[in-house]
């Protein structure tokens, strides 16, 4: 039998006002890029509280992308600089964690760079398939419980 | 309030490698002001120790709790259930939430999840500073409101040291000189005349020379 090939699983929070809008224009103007990601839109990557990213691959991503505005077009005025400084915070923790940081990634594009978020994504993608699956995936799942405040 | 910041994700997986199950407790009062222990850290901590433990074989059952206070009985109560189905407790309290738990759950172990660093005030997002040393004996109103036992690296009572250059300390370089502070301030407040006054050597009796501190309010108990 054939082993599968890897093929990565790839969270990506996509800005309302950039990201978003470019993902939905690389739909309009035909630009093929892997289906490897899944896009969950968010209102700002300001918005974004750390533990979704920690969560995601805790639940079975491989990686994470974090899409924002460019630098000095946040629609929040700096909600991507807040988002940046928590990616380059939690890249950190995965390290101590005994994972590998490429698996998140902060982008900047704006509503019309739809070929370079295709570019972005295909990158991603593509560091993650070299990267293989999350350590995490190889190991037996343990029941997780947890108690809300 | 008091400042604390977590623990590295090593050191925290050495401390409860052995467990089964553990709870995560957060506190919502001064840690959580200081983003080092409240319910979003919380989450992060018990995100990280999953993911940490999972990838070093260990099987660890993990839940996350924040309490409004740790260091007060009334609202560890509320934590009750929650500590008596889980083998541990990692605190994410201060070190006197972590002692709280542990005294009022003699039988659980109760370890801490963060490093309880200060008494000291958010000077600006993610930044805090210390302002006080809790030296029991506070002479602030000598000071124009500038505690040099806290701020001035080298504790003087009776300063500047003369090693300061402009406004700078001579240790840290990069900070202001308490005293040109101290000096600044009075004159601000027109009373530069305490500092003719010499402060005798400062008394630590009321310090952590002897041992933990009690303070007992007759009036106040029942």
């Amino acid at each position: 039998m054939i082993a599968k090939p890897f093929e990565p699983k790839i969270i990506a929070f996509c800005c309302h006002y950039c990201a978003y809008a470019s993902a939905d224009l690389m739909g309009s103007m035909r630009i093929q890029y892997p289906p490897n990601i899944r896009i969950i839109r968010t209102p700002c990557t300001g918005r974004l509280e750390v533990g979704y990213y920690m969560k995601a691959l805790e639940n079975g991503a491989d990686g994470v992308l974090v899409a924002g505005c460019m630098e000095g077009g946040c629609h929040f005025i700096d909600g991507n600089l807040y988002a940046k400084r928590r990616v380059n915070h939690i890249r950190e923790m995965f390290e101590e964690i005994g994972l590998e940081k490429e698996r998140l990634r902060m982008v900047n594009v704006s509503a019309s760079m739809a070929r370079p978020l295709a570019d972005h994504i295909i990158d991603m993608v593509e560091t993650v398939r070299q990267l293989g699956p999350s350590s995490l995936q190889n190991k037996t799942t343990f029941n997780q419980s947890e108690t809300a405040q | 309030m008091i400042v604390a910041e977590r623990k590295c994700v090593p050191e925290l997986l050495d401390i409860i490698k052995d467990l089964q199950n553990l709870l995560v407790l957060g506190c919502g009062t001064c840690v959580t002001v200081c983003l080092a222990g409240g319910e979003r850290e919380v989450g992060i901590i018990a995100s990280a120790l999953r993911m940490t433990t999972k990838l070093n074989d260990l099987k660890i059952n993990v839940e996350e709790l924040t309490i409004e206070r740790q260091c007060d009985n009334v609202f560890i109560e509320q934590a009750a259930e929650a500590i008596e189905r889980n083998d541990a407790v990692l605190s994410l309290g201060c070190g006197a939430g972590v002692q709280a738990i542990a005294e009022r759950y003699p039988e659980k172990p109760v370890y801490a999840g963060l490093n309880t660093t200060f008494i000291g005030i958010l000077e600006e997002r993610g930044v805090w500073t210390e302002k006080c040393a809790a030296c029991g004996n506070c002479v602030l109103h000598n000071f124009g409101g500038i505690c040099p036992v806290t701020r001035c690296a080298k504790h003087l009572l009776n300063g500047p040291c003369g090693g300061s250059k402009e406004d700078r300390c001579e240790v840290h370089p990069d900070r202001e000189c308490a005293w040109q502070l101290i000096y600044q301030r009075l004159k601000n407040i027109g009373q530069l005349d305490r500092l003719k006054k010499i402060t005798p050597p400062k008394n630590w009796k009321s310090s952590l020379a002897g041992g933990y501190r009690t303070i007992i309010r007759e009036d106040h108990r029942i």
